[in-house]
């Protein structure tokens, strides 16, 4: 693993797989915007380095630059050098530059969806690296496709190669990714986000296959993340960025023990801990939303196609009593947010009941569930598509209060209140959404959430679309408007720090079911089933207690690679 | 996808803000600018052909038959005797009329059609195998059915040249409803108890304007188009009421003794759908960059 | 997902395929039944007679009630439009009211100038128009882009009539490389036959080269815009694999669309194409059709048109499924 070394960029040694010095990119066009600013950087044979930063940190345009894949004609370095295994990258001929791809310098992205073409097979696109590349026959080809599909442990490696990517999971398809760039084993891979759209545990898979590989063939990784647990897990060392400016950099050990720059500080304080927090003494017995034997069967049988319905959820019975947090986690596909969507009535349970303050509204109309509807509200994942553009901030909020007969000029009284509520200037009202930012968007979808005066509010991956920092501030924010106005709050997530820190009950969903369920501190603490402990166990950087600058207490080999010393 | 891009990187935003149109005067490109000029001139001339015109263009005068270009009559005479020039400008109304009526009965019965196609699934099934199959039918043959059946009158001329524009309109209006109506702020617009009338006109109906506007300028174009090839075909109004492309028809027989009188018409037929095609591409790229192009954040 | 054990696979396949198929020659039956019942309701609900619309104006009153009497007009509209489907279906789309002859025969007749033309044209067209759209996209924002760009809106807004002329005058009344009009079979010889069919061929060109230029352009930035084509160079690819094999192919759907059905609507483009050269194919049959006011005729090519476009259309969905493997399930 990485040997010990001092941080400092410049005084980069010869043996370095890696060297970016003094990098500047700006956009081109007339007034240039500089994205990267005099950023330097060093990735040693073998070793695992981190590059961290929230959106806008410039972290991504920095490896597309290392790749010589800056987007043309938006983008371009103004100066510096990337020094791969010696060879500068930003002055190679473009004839060069491909040479040097896939056989010094590989990456995989953040969608292995959609950064595999969907139109070819594994194993066209994996030969066509070889073909590109080398002078080996067919058959050497083939079997050297055959040979990286089961280094990164594809099952049934002949069929692998005759499919398409459409027909692999996530985690298949990021594995096909990772053996098509290192199938000519280059010394460097840069790795971008490579598990941000993946599950925790096939997240977990993928982290271990790299570190495997990388052990077996010496790769050296640049790995780009806004994870702190992800850095925690793999690094050596850690370089963090913040609009395109290196905030500081070091080994592992010592940013996460004794960060020196404040914002490296705030990084790390907002990381929720893994802890679950503890239930908070019940003020209200009324019971404000249940649920028994929800089911939600999509789709029928058709003519031609004979198909099962898809099974999204599945007898869930949940109970929200008034002032108290229940949260709803799982991975993709677990059903959270089908449950989220049928006690809203956005979409129409196939069975079951939902009973809102004890009235059943499962099988309502539309107009009679008109009177009902203001009693529960939601927050959704993507403030930027929740708001209508084109609505100003104090049309939105107060839409739902017009609908229901206040008059206007009340329910814009209102809607000042509530900005002010959430945090924001009352004078925001007349402005539109695209003139906030992220944060600030989920404040104003939650104050039309309140304009409504719900008994209980739905937040659908509420803070999953936001940087870590901004996540803290609106957590708390909901927190906060929970104690003032006694509302309850349904919180999906698929995130274990966020419902440990948050919520007082929660449920473990996984294929449609509920599989545990009960008081936070006694699921996420002391879990009974198997798949809620294979959960929290893929939770990446676990072992860590972020906040508070220190393993987390009780835990074992808390930074098991950290390098030697 | 669970997680939305939780770390678009500071490249996203940077390059999106790069291919916006800002709209400055310095930015005013220059083949828009010309289109806008040139089409205003036809209108204008159109407009005011009974006042710039230096005949009655349907006067005939057997003295002067296919006379050539002359200070007296700068685009010449047609076997007729007629001013040529004469008749062009009153053909220019013919074109705008027809052109500007197609599109907007295009737009007034295709953007409901498409609301309600794209919010009510039954509805939906029936009228988009009525708009496929009125797609299939060539539009000039229809045109030309429905003129030879009706008989050419300005308004049969400008139904028949409207049917086959409509269901590319209703098209247009149930893709954006339907894409949009999946976006998150109308589910929020259904969550706080908003109408269903009130979520398409304040939540739906506003998405599709732009792109209406876009399609209009098509739909206007070629609908001018149209008029010409049925004038040209014999199929469109009489040439008692001039019509550029019933000056050509007219002209084709002398074709290679005066090709002027199929030039000028064409000219001026031409640069009016190049000018409104050209104003169509930039209303494209200014109104909505994405048009067509794929995800947006 | 692997759903299917490996030795079904192949089978799986095939059975989705074909079903993939069946579903789309189904979906394209209401098609063509809305075609026929527009075609149907067309004549009836025009006010008028319609038998007075089909026998012209020189009709003797014996006529016009023989010609009732054929259509059903006596009898109620729904079982006047089964009866006119059965004469459909069985091959009788009526006779002309100027020559008498079966309108199928007459189009039969007209057939092999028209398709011709329609062949040489789509030649032309695919040759340049691809390659056009291409190198624009590949060049997005050079003076190539902007020089595509401008031929394209330039192709498409300019008539075929205009364009033709235009043509003539140069390149068969000014350089005498061409005869001036008329239509030669192949039967008589390439060299007359080509000679003849280039000018036409070229003018109606110009607008599909317009359109799938600029279709074929606005598929490929789009995407060349995808994550897969960044893959594609990040491997090191040459830009001309990374151009034809990644982008090209998943360009491919929408540009044949547009070919198909671009191709499929030519009717409107040869019959004015046609009347201006003088070739005496379906055009032609069109426009003396329109002169005699011959109803039938006119009907008979609407259908048979719009079969075609739906013959077509139902060929490039199927094709779909070749080209892309997400489709075959």
């Amino acid at each position: 693993m990485g040997a010990a070394r001092n941080t400092d960029a410049a005084a980069a040694a010869e043996g370095d797989v890696l060297v970016v010095e003094n990098l500047v990119v700006e956009t081109t066009g007339r007034n240039p915007v500089r994205i990267i600013d005099d950023v330097s950087l060093t990735v040693a044979p073998g070793e695992t380095v981190c590059l961290v930063g929230e959106s806008g940190s410039g972290k991504s345009v920095t490896s597309l630059a290392t790749m010589g894949l800056l987007p043309k004609g938006a983008l371009a370095a103004r100066s510096g050098r990337i020094l791969v295994e010696g060879e500068d990258v930003l002055s190679a001929r473009p004839s060069r530059l491909r040479q040097m791809r896939a056989t010094r310098m590989s990456m995989i992205f953040q969608e292995p969806m959609t950064a595999l073409n969907p139109v070819l097979s594994v194993e066209a696109q994996l030969d066509e690296v070889l073909s590109a590349h080398g002078s080996m026959n067919a058959a050497d080809r083939r079997s050297r496709i055959r040979e990286i599909l089961s280094l990164v442990h594809l099952p049934d490696v002949e069929r692998m190669c005759g499919s398409f990517p459409h027909q692999l999971s996530g985690g298949q398809r990021q594995r096909v990714m990772i053996a098509m760039a290192l199938v000519l084993e280059p010394k460097l891979l840069i790795a971008d986000e490579p598990t941000t759209a993946l599950d925790v545990t096939t997240q977990k898979q993928i982290l271990k296959l790299i570190a495997e590989i990388q052990e077996r063939l010496g790769t050296s990784v640049l790995f780009i993340t806004h994870d702190m647990g992800v850095v925690a897990d793999i690094a050596d060392r850690v370089y963090v960025m913040r609009h395109g400016k290196l905030v500081e950099s070091g080994r592992i050990d010592t940013i996460l023990t004794k960060p020196e720059r404040d914002y490296t500080r705030d990084l790390l304080t907002a990381v929720p801990a893994l802890s679950p927090r503890a239930a908070r003494r019940a003020t209200s017995k009324e019971t404000v939303l249940e649920t028994s034997e929800l089911g939600m069967v999509y789709g029928r049988a058709s003519l031609f196609r004979k198909r099962e319905g898809t099974v999204a959820a599945e007898k869930v019975d949940l109970r929200l009593t008034r002032g108290r947090t229940l949260g709803i986690v799982g991975e993709s596909g677990s059903g959270k947010s089908t449950v989220a969507r049928c006690v809203m009535r956005l979409i129409d349970p196939t069975s079951g009941s939902i009973r809102l303050r004890g009235q059943e509204i499962a099988g309502l109309s539309r107009s009679a569930l008109r009177p009902w509807r203001k009693r529960i509200q939601m927050i959704f994942q993507d403030p930027n598509r929740s708001l209508n553009p084109r609505l100003t901030v104090g049309d939105s909020i107060t839409e739902g209060p017009i609908n229901y007969g206040t008059p206007k000029s009340e329910a814009r009284e209102r809607a000042r209140q509530l900005l002010q509520l959430v945090g924001l200037p009352a004078d925001a009202i007349d402005r539109h959404p695209h003139q906030f930012s992220g944060g600030q968007r989920q404040r104003i979808a939650i104050a039309r959430a309140l304009a409504m005066e719900p008994d209980v509010l739905v937040a659908d991956e509420a803070v999953s679309a936001l940087d870590v920092s901004v996540q803290a501030q609106v957590l708390d924010l909901l927190d906060d408007i929970q104690k003032r106005l006694g509302v309850a709050l349904l919180f999906i997530t698929h995130d274990l720090r966020v419902a440990a820190q948050i919520c007082d009950d929660v449920a473990v969903m996984q294929r449609g079911k509920v599989v545990e369920y009960g008081p936070t501190a006694e699921v996420l603490g002391n879990p009974q089933q198997a798949y809620t402990r294979e959960l929290i166990e893929a939770a990446p950087g676990r072992h860590w207690d972020f906040p508070n600058f220190r393993p987390m207490p009780g835990a074992e080999a808390p930074l098991q690679n950290s390098p030697g010393g | 996808m669970e997680r939305r891009d939780a770390t678009a990187d500071a490249a996203e935003p940077v390059i999106r803000r790069q291919f916006l149109p800002k709209v400055a005067l310095s930015d005013l490109r220059l083949a828009p600018t010309i289109a806008a000029v040139c089409l205003a001139v036809i209108v204008i001339a159109a407009l005011l052909a009974p006042l710039i015109a230096p005949y009655d263009p349907i006067a005939m005068n057997p003295m002067e038959r296919l006379a050539s270009a002359s200070l007296t009559h700068p685009f010449g005479t047609d076997a007729y005797g007629r001013d040529v020039f004469s008749r062009t400008l009153y053909g220019a109304r013919m074109s705008l009329i027809i052109g500007v009526g197609a599109a907007l009965v295009a737009v007034l019965v295709g953007l409901p059609l498409g609301l309600l196609a794209g919010f009510f699934r039954l509805l939906d099934a029936v009228l988009m195998r009525v708009m496929d199959g009125l797609m299939a039918i060539p539009s000039i043959l229809l045109a030309i059915a429905v003129v030879s059946l009706a008989g050419s009158s300005l308004w049969t001329v400008l139904v028949a040249i409207t049917i086959p524009e409509i269901p590319r309109v209703v098209r247009l209006v149930r893709s954006v409803v339907l894409s949009a109506r999946e976006e998150p702020y109308v589910e929020a617009a259904i969550a706080v108890g908003s109408s269903l009338p009130k979520i398409m006109w304040r939540h739906l109906m506003p998405n599709t304007l732009a792109p209406l506007i876009v399609q209009a300028t098509y739909v206007c174009a070629s609908a001018i188009l149209t008029e010409a090839i049925l004038s040209f075909l014999g199929a469109g109004i009489g040439t008692e009421t001039p019509s550029w492309g019933n000056i050509m028809s007219e002209g084709r027989l002398y074709f290679q003794l005066k090709p002027g009188l199929i030039f000028w018409p064409g000219l001026f037929l031409s640069l009016s759908i190049l000018a409104i095609n050209i104003l169509g591409d930039t209303a494209r790229d200014v109104l909505d960059p994405r048009l067509g192009k794929k995800r947006d954040g | 997902m692997l759903g299917a054990a490996p030795t079904d696979f192949i089978a799986a396949r095939q059975f989705f395929m074909l079903a993939y198929i069946a579903r789309r020659i189904l979906a394209s039956v209401p098609v063509l039944v809305v075609v026929a019942l527009f075609v149907f309701l067309l004549l009836r609900l025009t006010p008028g007679d319609p038998a007075a619309i089909l026998a012209g104006d020189m009709a003797t009153p014996e006529q016009l009630e023989r010609i009732r009497e054929s259509l059903g007009l006596n009898e109620p509209l729904a079982s006047q439009f089964l009866t006119w489907i059965g004469q459909l279906l069985s091959g009788d789309f009526g006779r002309s009211l100027i020559s008498h002859t079966p309108v199928l025969t007459l189009i039969g007749q007209r057939l092999e100038p028209t398709l011709s033309l329609a062949i040489v044209t789509m030649l032309i067209t695919l040759l340049l128009s691809i390659p056009m759209g291409v190198v624009a996209a590949w060049r997005h924002g050079s003076l190539t882009d902007n020089a595509v760009m401008a031929m394209s809106v330039l192709g498409f807004s300019i008539p075929v009539f205009v364009t033709g002329y235009i043509l003539i005058q140069i390149f068969a009344i000014d350089l005498r490389l061409f005869p001036v009009q008329g239509f030669k079979s192949i039967g008589s010889g390439v060299g007359p036959f080509l000679s003849r069919i280039v000018l036409p061929a070229f003018t109606l060109a110009t607008i599909y080269i317009a359109l799938i230029a600029r279709m074929t352009r606005a598929a490929m930035l789009e995407v060349l815009d995808e994550d897969y084509v960044r893959t594609a160079r990040a491997k090191g690819l040459s830009e001309r694999v990374v151009l034809f094999r990644h982008a090209l192919r998943n360009a491919a759907v929408p540009i044949l669309t547009v070919v198909g059905t671009g191709f499929a609507l030519m009717i409107s483009g040869v019959v004015v194409t046609e009347s201006v050269f003088n070739i005496p194919g379906l055009g032609r049959l069109t426009v003396d059709a329109i002169l005699a006011r011959d109803y039938p005729v006119i009907q008979a090519l609407i259908l048979l048109t719009s079969g075609i476009y739906v013959v077509i259309n139902l060929l490039i969905d199927i094709s779909y499924a070749f080209m892309d493997p997400r489709i075959r399930y």
